[in-house]
């Protein structure tokens, strides 16, 4: 990183100044968010702009028998109303989605799930469009609903997708029923099955991680200018991945990606809703060309809750073998994965379940074999990862519930079969039995600083004493998680999304007078990007980070890049600003040496200047050094001073945690308080403390809400329940608990300032220590397993069983 | 979340409104704070033509005590309620409940005559009224009556108000001194309507149960009394097994709907839990 040890004494008033790496800055975008500035997709108005609004299927499953448009068309103020025929000319009625499938645009023929897109009304304003969607009349033939991924893959199951039929082979392999997507298996099956045939203990437990939604404050929306006399195309949208989004539509509409501006305004709020492309913006655009005007489209609430990209829906069965000393011998899942009515999974292109493979989690686990069958129902499509990489909560969830259960059924401590089984810190890098090289970790210490700030060993004794007491009114649970991320997708060998490498970029220029502007392939939706890049910068280049200006999410200004999601920011695009600070710097040590006329080996970078070795009262200011980059360079050398780096990163990071949480649950209620949590993260290289802090806040306080009380049920009609704030649990200040945060640093080897990504540890980490927590709470009598959300309703029916409610 | 096209209208005075209602007869709907309605009309599931806005009428909102009867205008809003020093030292329990509805945003804007006069046995309001044998003043073309709480709740959404009436204040005799009280609420978060909640006025004599009311929130189609809780404990001793059964004759007596915050079971169960832990603690806050 740096090529000389400095005394941060001395240096402090030019540390200060810099706002480097480690500096608990202030976000630099705030100040627009708090005083209303910010400027989302809704606050985009164009001259002439008009509004579309969706028409919806009221039922999950049915065939359309006509859609009669004449009374809406001739609605005053209104421009036009598409169906599938409509689209059909421009070959838009169907669209590809990331995962290989294809996914109606609208409706062609029939329907698939409940609200899902039937015909789009465009009118002079939202009022008018509103008013002419319930003029729109569609007649249905109801079908046969099936919302239940195992009855959907019986041999009589409704067909979902008549369009397949015929089709055997879909994206990723063979297909063996007409409800089926896929099947994926990693990981050495026979050596597995010997290892639990050889096993002194085997457990098994079932269990589902339910459909949620990332349900950001800003639904998905989008403005669509379309401009004929040019010919190009410029859309407004609330994307975590405008560049992908460009490239789609290029493919989609035969425009030129040259002629094609996505623009990825400020968002509020992401966590892998906005990752993929909605019909809403197909048909957005389409209209905007038919029209020649421009189009928002900008969803409801409950349209963001049921038709764009839930998360999750794995119905796990884990098994693990070990000796009866809790040392974990092998580990074998088997998975039936909810997709929906189409595969809009946000995968990397390769991995149809994501980086599942992970779930070996933090322990040396020999042998492993993971199958997951991925199936359509009568439910809408998705599978995107909230607040996490690729199918990794559900994977750190698995392992951290099946071990759990292993530790019950020994009798061994919650902590104590975790500190058996760890992944020792001579092992990394470590090479995991499902393929995967962790590149470092060191969890003894993590977990152990956990437990002495706790006093683990009080909260237990505390324990025995409640379950000891039939009177008391409450059960007190204690849960545990050491989980393992992978982070930050990825090397372009294993990883792309429709054949582009899931590279990341940086472009940096530095202006005569010293300041720069940067540019980088993702899009912060929260996550700080204006303030922590520029960190990075400032300790790379020794450019002071408040000159720095951060710009991301237009397509026409910034480098490509494959966007923000999977916490890929930090350890791709992060490292791209990194190596792009470098050019930087090596081509003002050249400027430096120039002006001072000594050899460039004989300069030395010092925080914010070159000098000269041995000489240190001899340097050039980076500042100077700008200024002579645009008038005095090196015979031969360019003028300028600027750097673009697109990063291939070799390799995912690890990041880890140890978290507990200590539960009490009432008897008489079902309800549970959440009386202490307790979460060490290590992300590597700490860029920006204070940024970390809320970031971990954050994605805890949606852990929380995961785990006890978001999800999206579906009733036998295939009618989506729970689509509104009323239902769907975003919690307030007023249920969030205490948040005790804690960190431990150990980085990343090949990443080049040891960086390895945070946001989403808490999300990922939290959700199985919660469940730990509630279990434990009924572990003494029996209870192994109870499936999420844990809200009252279902703790108390759980208490009920036990013949305890009360 | 568009409603369907209506007309405005923003009386400045009573008279005024009822004419308006008058003339419009079921087209029309009154606005309070509108919390309730306006999310209905952006749903469409209401679409009244004529929205008549009470805002700019003076004199129905605000807080008053004329000797042991305290006076609430059907405009005053849960957040005035809550700041209101004459129910805090009053009627704490009017206090209570208005804590526990909606969220700031709501009640900066909701009222408590909207509260009550949209007949939604989720809302927080009826239950109080009917523990606390609130009276209603409602006014209508042909002048001003008075109704019971008892006789005003007659099903969901369903009220004694006549389609030409506004409801303009709500009365309350102050409890008598040495009484407790207490609003139990069981909601899943903040700004949800109760999984179940009971409303208790206890009034102790030396250690007996002189006077007691019960009333449930959201679970029968209206809110409800809970009149055989109230029988088995008047006259007896407030002890643990008293409070048990009371628990259980009120379980007894609801008929709640099942939804997502839970089946027939638990919500009766959970009407039992609020009426217990109420009592609990209206009991520990008599001083008689």
């Amino acid at each position: 990183m740096n090529e000389i040890a400095r005394d941060p004494a001395a240096d402090l008033g030019r540390l200060e100044r810099l706002e480097g790496i480690g500096c608990a800055r202030k976000r630099r975008e705030d100040p627009r968010f708090i005083q209303g500035r910010g400027t989302y997709v809704d606050d985009i108005h164009l001259p002439g702009m008009l509004f579309g609004i969706m028409i919806r299927s009221p039922y999950a499953h049915a065939r359309i028998k006509s859609i009669d448009t004449s009374r809406a068309k001739a609605h005053p103020g209104v421009h036009a109303v598409l169906t599938a025929e409509d689209l059909k000319p421009f070959k838009l009625h169907w669209m590809p989605t990331l995962a290989g499938d294809v996914q109606a645009v609208l409706a062609d023929g029939k329907v698939s799930f409940q609200n899902q897109e039937v015909a789009f009304v465009v009118a002079e304003d939202r009022y008018i469009a509103a008013d002419a969607a319930e003029m729109v009349e569609v007649e249905y033939e109801e079908l046969p609903v099936v919302v239940d991924p195992f009855k959907a893959m019986l041999p009589d199951a409704p067909v979902i997708r008549d369009d397949l039929a015929g089709k055997d082979v879909g994206a990723h392999g063979a297909r063996r029923h007409h409800n089926h997507i896929f099947n994926w298996q990693i990981g050495d099956r026979d050596r597995t099955d010997r290892a639990f045939d050889a096993a002194a203990v085997t457990v098994s437990q079932d269990m589902l991680y339910p459909r949620v939604h990332p349900c950001p404050l800003e639904t998905c929306g989008c403005v669509a200018s379309y401009d004929a006399v040019r010919g190009d195309l410029t859309v407004w949208i609330t994307s975590q991945a405008p560049h992908v989004v460009r490239t789609v539509v290029g493919l989609l509409s035969s425009i030129p990606e040259s002629k094609i501006r996505i623009i990825s305004p400020d968002i509020g709020g992401g966590f892998g809703n906005k990752v993929g492309v909605y019909p809403g913006y197909v048909t957005a655009i389409a209209a905007s060309i038919v029209l020649g005007r421009p189009v928002k489209w900008i969803e409801s609430r409950n349209e963001n809750l049921t038709t764009t990209a839930f998360a999750r829906d794995y119905w796990m069965t884990g098994e693990l073998a070990a000796d009866t000393d809790g040392r974990i011998k092998a580990l074998r899942v088997k998975v039936l994965a909810d997709h929906g009515a189409f595969d809009a999974c946000a995968d990397p292109t390769k991995w149809p379940a994501g980086m599942f493979h992970v779930c070996t989690g933090s322990y040396d686990i020999a042998n492993a074999h993971v199958s997951v069958d991925g199936v359509y129902t009568n439910k809408f499509p998705g599978g995107v990862s909230y607040r996490c990489s690729f199918r990794v909560t559900e994977a750190v969830y698995l392992i951290e519930r099946m071990i759990d259960v292993l530790a019950q059924k020994l009798g061994i401590d919650k902590a104590e079969i975790r500190l058996r089984n760890f992944i020792p810190k001579d092992k990394f890098p470590y090479h995991s039995a499902l393929g995967l090289d962790y590149d470092s970790g060191d969890y003894t210490p993590a977990l152990q600083k956990v437990m002495k700030a706790v006093d683990y060993d009080a909260l237990r004794a505390e324990q025995a004493a409640k379950r000891a007491d039939p009177d008391c009114p409450t059960l007190m649970g204690i849960g545990i998680t050491t989980f393992t991320e992978i982070v930050g997708a990825g090397p372009s060998k294993s990883c792309d999304i429709l054949g582009i490498g899931m590279f990341d970029s940086c472009e940096i220029r530095v202006h005569p007078d010293g300041s720069a502007i940067a540019r980088m392939g993702t899009i912060s939706q929260g996550q700080g990007h204006q303030t922590t890049y520029a960190q990075i910068i400032a300790t790379e280049a020794g450019i002071p980070a408040s000159v720095i200006q951060v710009e991301e999410g237009d397509t026409s200004t910034a480098p490509y890049g494959l966007g923000t999601y999977g916490s890929r920011s930090t350890p791709v695009a992060g490292a791209a600003v990194a190596r792009a600070s470098h050019k930087i710097r090596e081509k003002a040590r050249k400027i430096a040496a120039h002006l001072l006329e000594v050899s460039p080996d004989d300069m030395e970078f010092d925080l914010d200047q070159f000098r000269v070795k041995g000489d240190p009262a001899r340097a050039k200011s980076m500042k100077e050094i700008a200024w002579a980059a645009y008038n005095n360079v090196p015979e031969g050398m360019e003028m300028g001073l600027e750097a673009v780096d697109y990063y291939d990163p070799p390799n995912f990071t690890f990041p880890f945690g140890a978290y507990l949480a200590v539960v009490d649950v009432l008897k008489a209620t079902g309800e549970i308080k959440v009386r202490r949590f307790y979460a060490l993260d290590d992300c590597g290289t700490r860029i920006n403390p204070m940024i970390i802090e809320g970031q971990i806040h954050g994605g805890l306080t949606e852990g929380f809400a995961v785990a006890f009380g978001q999800e999206l049920p579906y009733d036998e009609q295939g009618n989506v329940l729970g689509g509104t704030l009323m239902d769907y649990f975003l919690p307030t200040a007023v249920e969030t608990p205490h948040w005790e945060t804690d960190f431990t640093v150990t980085p990343s080897p090949h990443h080049p300032i040891g960086a390895k990504g945070v946001a989403e540890s808490p999300h990922v980490g939290s959700i199985p220590c919660f469940s730990n927590a509630v279990i434990d709470a009924f572990a003494h009598l029996g209870v192994t397993h109870t499936g999420m959300p844990h809200n009252a309703y279902r703790t108390w029916q759980q208490l009920l069983a036990l013949n305890i409610a009360g | 979340m568009i409603p369907r096209p209506f007309a405005y209208h923003a009386p400045d005075s009573i008279g005024a409104a009822i004419a308006l209602l008058s003339d419009f007869g079921d087209q029309a709907k009154l606005l309070a704070g509108g919390h309730s309605l306006l999310p209905m009309m952006k749903l469409r599931f209401a679409a009244p033509e004529h929205l008549i806005d009470l805002r700019r009428i003076k004199g129905i909102r605000g807080i008053d005590m004329q000797g042991d009867e305290i006076s609430i205008g059907a405009m005053t809003t849960e957040r005035e309620i809550l700041a209101s020093p004459l129910l805090a030292m009053h009627l704490p329990l009017l206090v209570e409940t208005a804590r526990q509805i909606a969220d700031p945003q709501v009640r900066y804007k909701g009222t408590i005559g909207g509260d009550i006069a949209h007949g939604d046995p989720g809302n927080d309001h009826p239950a109080v009224m009917l523990a606390l044998d609130a009276r209603f003043v409602l006014v209508g073309p042909h002048g001003e009556r008075v109704v019971p709480a008892a006789d005003f709740f007659l099903g969901t959404y369903v009220t004694a108000i006549e389609p030409d009436e506004v409801m303009t204040q709500v009365r309350i005799s102050k409890p008598a001194v040495g009484s407790g009280a207490c609003y139990a609420k069981l909601k899943r978060k903040t700004g949800d309507f109760a999984t179940a909640a009971a409303a208790v006025v206890l009034r102790m004599d030396r250690g007996i149960c002189a006077d007691i009311a019960i009333a449930l929130t959201n679970v029968a189609p209206t809110a409800m009394r809970a009149e055989a809780a109230e029988n088995a404990l008047r006259g007896r001793p407030v002890e643990d097994a008293a409070i048990a059964e009371a628990g259980d004759l009120a379980m007894a007596a609801c008929e709640p709907a099942a939804d997502l915050r839970g089946d027939e079971a638990y919500k009766r169960a959970m009407a039992g839990q609020m009426v217990r832990r109420a009592l609990r603690t209206a009991l520990s806050r008599c001083t008689g």
